[in-house]
């Protein structure tokens, strides 16, 4: 077997437990996007395109209160932002690859193929680029191709799951599901308090303006907290 | 859901293309240079800075109960909160607050 295509097969097996991760998360999309109204092509064209959970949640769950277009963009698009570190730090591995494979790359950078794939080349810095391009896409594919699959199963069942199952509801609950593994400092924890608060105390703003001001409010607040930390010595 | 599907298929083009875009932004176009220290500090809150907003309000005024404040789904959120934080299982985490959901709804009738 040559290098690349073993070092496909490595990202490939540490993609793989991840499908227990993806698979529900894909179906409870494809259930929550068609029960707010999208159809099968709709739900799809989202999974396909965007590529990105929590954002499709986000910009679902804005869609169905008729929030203006530029929130609903916003929004999702900051949930994303984060994504921007992770091709920040891609760049020594994969910054040399030709640009059709970046822009591939790019277009399935996830929280997977990023973490799994960056803990590798720090393990194992001798890697050639081409390796490493393989390696991550190895990763990728257990995790994206299930991603497609189970939205599409879920969107089809999504029809026929019933009222009385208070499906609204698991929007709300795959968010703190996402977000509480993340409050793993008091910087992320005060982050998200103060989130909940201005986005509670400013309710009645018009456009949802107060997401945008939680937002904006939660990040510089997680930012003043880490610096402080550091100052003290208690960032880790 | 009262958008039409032309709206709703350009929300979704612009979302592809902006999130790609996020994406392909420095292994694609700036390349090498490093971002400035402070850009990255707040970067790393935006996920913890965004989605908690976004739902203290429907779990505060679910939209299913005409935006009364209902116990069921406070303690929905709560449950979830709790396994979320401690076990660090997004399943988990999923089925343990909609299970408490399911489950309060029928203690209360």
């Amino acid at each position: 077997m040559s290098s690349t295509r073993s070092a496909y097969w490595r990202g490939f097996r540490a993609g793989a437990p991840f499908v227990l991760v993806v698979a529900p998360f894909g179906l409870l999309f494809g259930v929550v996007g068609t029960e707010a109204g999208l159809d099968l092509a709709q739900v799809m064209g989202m999974t396909v395109l965007v590529i990105a959970g929590a954002a499709q949640f986000a910009a679902v769950s804005l869609l169905v209160e008729n929030a203006p277009t530029v929130i609903v963009l916003a929004t999702a698009l900051a949930v994303n932002l984060r994504m921007a570190m992770y091709s920040a730090a891609l760049v020594p591995h994969l910054g040399g690859a030709p640009l059709w494979q970046r822009a591939v790359a790019a277009y399935f950078m996830v929280d997977q193929s990023y973490a799994v794939s960056i803990l590798e080349y720090e393990r194992r810095p001798q890697m050639s680029r081409a390796e490493k391009v393989a390696y991550y896409f190895g990763v990728v594919s257990p995790v994206c191709i299930p991603w497609y699959a189970s939205t599409w199963a879920g969107a089809v069942l999504g029809g026929r799951i019933p009222p009385e199952f208070a499906l609204d509801f698991a929007v709300p609950v795959t968010f703190i599901a996402m977000v509480a593994p993340a409050l793993r400092t008091l910087a992320h924890v005060a982050a998200a308090a103060t989130s909940v608060a201005v986005a509670l105390a400013l309710a009645l703003l018009p456009y949802n303006l107060w997401l945008i001001a939680a937002a904006i409010a939660a990040m510089a607040v997680g930012a003043r907290v880490e610096l402080w930390m550091r100052r003290r010595g208690t960032w880790t | 859901m009262t958008q039409s599907d032309l709206y709703i298929w350009g929300i979704i083009a612009a979302l592809g293309l902006g999130t790609w875009l996020i994406r392909f932004s420095f292994i694609g176009l700036i390349g090498d240079r490093a971002l400035p220290e402070w850009v990255l500090r707040h970067l790393r809150y935006t996920p913890v800075a965004v989605l908690p907003g976004l739902i203290a309000p429907l779990v505060l005024w679910p939209r299913a109960t005409e935006g009364e404040t209902d116990p069921a789904r406070l303690a929905a959120a709560g449950v979830a909160l709790a396994l979320g934080v401690w076990t660090k299982n997004v399943i988990a985490t999923v089925f343990g607050g909609m299970g408490t959901l399911y489950l309060v709804q029928y203690l209360l009738g």
